[in-house]
């Protein structure tokens, strides 16, 4: 029925170049994110394979020849530059995962493509904006890459102060135009973000299929709703908050110098009242993706849904009042600080609750352990530790021995580079025959799992121990006593890197092969609306809106 | 007396020291190769951190194991093969309540003894005193020692080349990336007020064995203290990204008797080189007491 409709349509569907470049098609839109989102992926992983090669060993390896190479600087400036070089690899690192990877493969590709078929809508509320909203990452890309090659302070280049750019080394300490196309990079970012949240919340409000109340709607749509308010509300408080930092470097505002009475914590503050909601907004979509796929291999409904979806409203709620836990050594009163800790620690309680859940819809199910469910498997439990030592960290009096040490970067990568990014390939795996209607080799999917996981648990973990032991982050040379697990950790990275290769092979291997997956590779358990589809969809989907009961 | 004895037991085993390094017993507190845990706590602060760090530890262990457990029967019981006939379950109040109940209790446990541990943090058992002003630059230290006479000098990352002029060979007690050219001198068993602030951009003084970590803000002044139990060195480094030396800015407190600190400080107070040297020569003189006297 469909796909007769499709062929009908056939004359109207743009072809070539202007097909992609002038696309108001969700599908083809989230397409183009997925694809931007490897590309970017691929250059954040190849800096954090940098940054591990630069510290497999006490002392200075990689970076002072990188300078070297790239910036043409030689001797001690080499070994200087070489130095902030690494502070830029790092800065960008973040900003790229984040900014670039995590949010343009799970919201502007996944939900993109998954949402309006799952709730039964043509495309989304806003095709032309979706259009836009794709199109300013691009140049905002290109902005982060380029400020990497101009100056910052003197004899640096690239922005070198983290991705938090606290103030007064992102003002007076980075005077070089770097940190202006950083700024810039991130507004556009992010308007393109909003952008996309308000497509989001006007086509899920508005464009469900007759019958799909809230409470009936998929838990991936309820992540993304959840998660786009997070960014509506979010995001122009960051926007803000960089832009006092523009006009403090070029137009003589004071909001974050002290001499003039500002404040640097100010800074600090609006970066967290955005940043912390921001690590929501990587790991809800991951929670709905994670539901959808532990429900249909267990061929189960989702246990609990109503607690599953309001879990997830819970911990975006409750995601705004606990920023200034980033900040318990800033200097912040005691009685502050027992807030933040008190409101940090209630959020573990959601948390648990969609732990469980996942659990419980495996309970009595009939579980295959296809590539998904593999990857679904390993969020859960990665998922956990991150979980539990950031219940550790909540404790100001706890974290007062572990902020800005390894042991932060082991928590949050836990959550991050082993939770949300295996929710993405959980995603990847169950999505691509949907979307490119081949399935894959579910031989070269599953190594790419096994050796992911030894990776990144190899990167990782250690940087426990090394936290706990005193090893400051954000430092291109350390102490000798820190080498062994230092060592340790930057041969997980070449391990996670090959599972990278392991990726692209496979997904170069599936369009070769064209082993056709059929509108339902999954079977029974795979409930939602995409399913009812022929894979790929027709150009337009639900022309006659479907039914729910 | 007792020192009487020990310069006898030195004479009597002069050839045995001989051998020995001349700070073969000294201490120094600093991360250890495969380290696995906190540094050895040198406050009674640290202590509290740590016994608080391994309470937590025990909750998280048995979170996780208990997750892994419930994955692992799932995998085995509830696989295809084992359980062709999936169940239709998808609601359970009961148990629904009862995973969110547990957690919040095991909060409660958790949260009781954190807002102890925070509220000790920020209730110094009595007066400070000794006041040092630890002002943070990119990328070294000026410690202000705030005594009837006020003075103040700069702490930096000890240079390879430094080291013999300094008498810090010893990389075992001066490790590369933590020793410094001039330490922050404290005594023993001494409420000691820092108080923190910086003149450029945001750093971190940190002390792992201390338990201390705070902020150095450019235009505030934050406070924090210790009371260090034992004599010896004690490494940590800046913990806020600085800037292109920010893993070259490292803190060393060295802790001394009371009667050394009063020595050295009044020669301190005019001649910083010159109060170190003395201070330095006369700790490698007790250390060769107590390793002869071993």
């Amino acid at each position: 029925m469909a796909e007769a409709q499709a062929h009908d349509h056939h004359d109207h569907r743009p072809h070539g170049w202007v097909r992609w470049v002038y696309s108001t098609n969700h599908k083809d839109i989230g397409t183009l994110y997925l694809i931007f989102a490897i590309i970017a992926g691929i250059i954040g992983g190849a800096l954090s394979v940098a940054i591990r090669m630069e510290l497999q060993e006490p002392g200075i390896q990689i970076f002072s020849g990188l300078a070297q190479m790239v910036y043409g600087m030689q001797g001690d400036a080499a070994i200087d530059g070489g130095k902030s070089m690494y502070n830029a690899f790092g800065a960008a690192h973040g900003l790229i995962m984040i900014f670039f990877m995590v949010m343009p493969a799970l919201i502007g590709g996944f939900a993109n493509w998954m949402v309006p078929i799952m709730i039964g809508a043509p495309d989304m509320a806003f095709p032309r904006m979706n259009n836009i909203s794709f199109w300013l990452l691009p140049p905002a890309f290109l902005l982060l890459l380029g400020s990497m090659f101009v100056p910052s302070a003197p004899g640096a280049f690239g922005v070198g102060g983290g991705w938090t750019i606290y103030p007064p080394l992102s003002t007076s300490g980075q005077p070089g135009p770097a940190m202006d196309l950083a700024i810039l990079s991130i507004h556009i970012a992010g308007a393109s973000s909003i952008l996309g949240a308000i497509n989001f919340i006007t086509t899920i409000f508005n464009m469900r299929a007759p019958g799909m109340t809230m409470h009936k709607m998929p838990l991936f749509a309820w992540a993304v709703l959840i998660t786009a308010f997070l960014l509506l509300l979010s995001l122009p408080v960051l926007a803000g908050g960089i832009t006092m930092l523009l006009t403090d470097r070029n137009f003589g505002t004071s909001f974050f110098v002290a001499d003039n009475g500002g404040d640097p914590l100010l800074f600090q503050h609006l970066f967290w009242f955005f940043g912390h909601p921001e690590v929501y907004i990587l790991i809800l979509p991951g929670f709905g993706i994670i539901s959808h796929i532990v429900s249909t291999f267990s061929k189960k409904p989702v246990f609990g849904y109503l607690g599953m979806a309001y879990a997830m409203v819970a911990i975006g709620a409750v995601g705004f009042i606990v920023w200034a836990h980033h900040m318990y050594t800033t200097g912040l009163s005691l009685d502050t600080q027992r807030y933040f800790v008190f409101a940090t620690m209630v959020i573990a309680v959601p948390t648990g609750v969609k732990i469980f859940s996942w659990i419980a819809t495996m309970w009595g199910g009939s579980i295959s352990f296809k590539p998904p469910m593999l990857w679904a498997l390993g969020f859960i439990f990665l998922f956990t530790i991150g979980g539990v030592t950031g219940v550790q960290l909540a404790n100001a009096g706890l974290d007062r021995s572990l902020h800005d040490t390894y042991f932060v970067i082991a928590h949050f990568h836990y959550v991050l580079s082993l939770g949300a990014v295996f929710a993405i390939f959980a995603g990847w795996y169950y999505w691509f025959p949907k979307m490119t209607g081949y399935m894959y080799s579910p031989v070269i999917a599953n190594t790419h799992f096994w050796v992911t996981f030894v990776g990144v648990n190899l990167i990782f973990f250690p940087q426990h121990f090394l936290g706990l032991a005193g090893m400051p982050r954000r430092t291109v040379d350390y102490p000798d006593a820190f080498a062994g697990w230092n060592m340790v950790s930057s041969y997980g990275s070449y391990i996670a890197a090959v599972g990278v290769a392991i990726f692209l092979y496979g997904v170069f291997e599936a369009f070769q092969k064209k082993r056709v997956a059929g509108a339902n590779p999954w079977g029974e358990g795979a409930t939602t609306l995409e399913w009812q589809l022929p894979s790929p969809p027709p150009f337009h989907q639900w022309e006659q809106l479907p039914k729910i009961k | 007396m007792r020192k009487f004895l020990a310069s006898a037991k030195l004479l009597a085993g002069a050839a045995a020291a001989g051998a020995l390094l001349s700070s073969a017993s000294a201490y120094a507190d600093q991360p250890q190769p495969w380290e696995t845990s906190f540094q050895t706590p040198a406050t009674e602060m640290m202590r509290q951190i740590e016994w608080f760090g391994n309470y937590t530890f025990a909750f998280i262990v048995v979170i996780t194991l208990l997750v892994l457990v419930l994955l692992a029967y799932c995998i085995l019981r509830f696989r295809a093969s084992a359980n062709p006939v999936p169940s239709r379950t998808s609601h359970n109040t009961l148990i629904e309540v009862i995973w969110t109940v547990g957690p919040v209790v095991v909060l409660l446990l958790i949260a009781i003894p954190s807002f102890q541990l925070l509220t000790a943090q920020y209730t110094p058992p009595e007066e400070a005193k000794l006041t040092v002003k630890a002002t943070g630059n990119q990328w070294n230290w000026d410690y202000e020692y705030q005594v009837d006479k006020t003075f103040s000098f700069n702490s930096a990352v000890l240079q390879d080349a430094d080291r013999a002029k300094a008498g810090k060979e010893d990389r075992n007690l001066y490790p590369r990336l933590l020793a410094v050219d001039n330490e922050l001198v404290v005594p023993v068993n001494t409420m000691t007020r820092v108080l923190i602030t910086a003149t450029d951009v945001i750093h971190s003084f940190a002390v792992p064995s201390f338990g201390i970590k705070m902020d150095a803000v450019p235009g505030r002044t934050n406070e924090t203290w210790f009371k260090a139990e034992k004599e010896g060195l004690y490494y940590g480094q800046c913990s806020q990204l600085c800037g292109k030396d920010h893993a070259f800015m490292p803190i060393a407190v060295r802790v001394v008797s009371d009667a050394q600190f009063k020595t050295w400080l009044e020669t301190a107070k005019t001649d910083v080189p010159a109060a170190n040297k003395a201070l330095m020569a006369e700790i490698d003189g007790t250390n060769k007491v107590a390793a002869a006297g071993n």
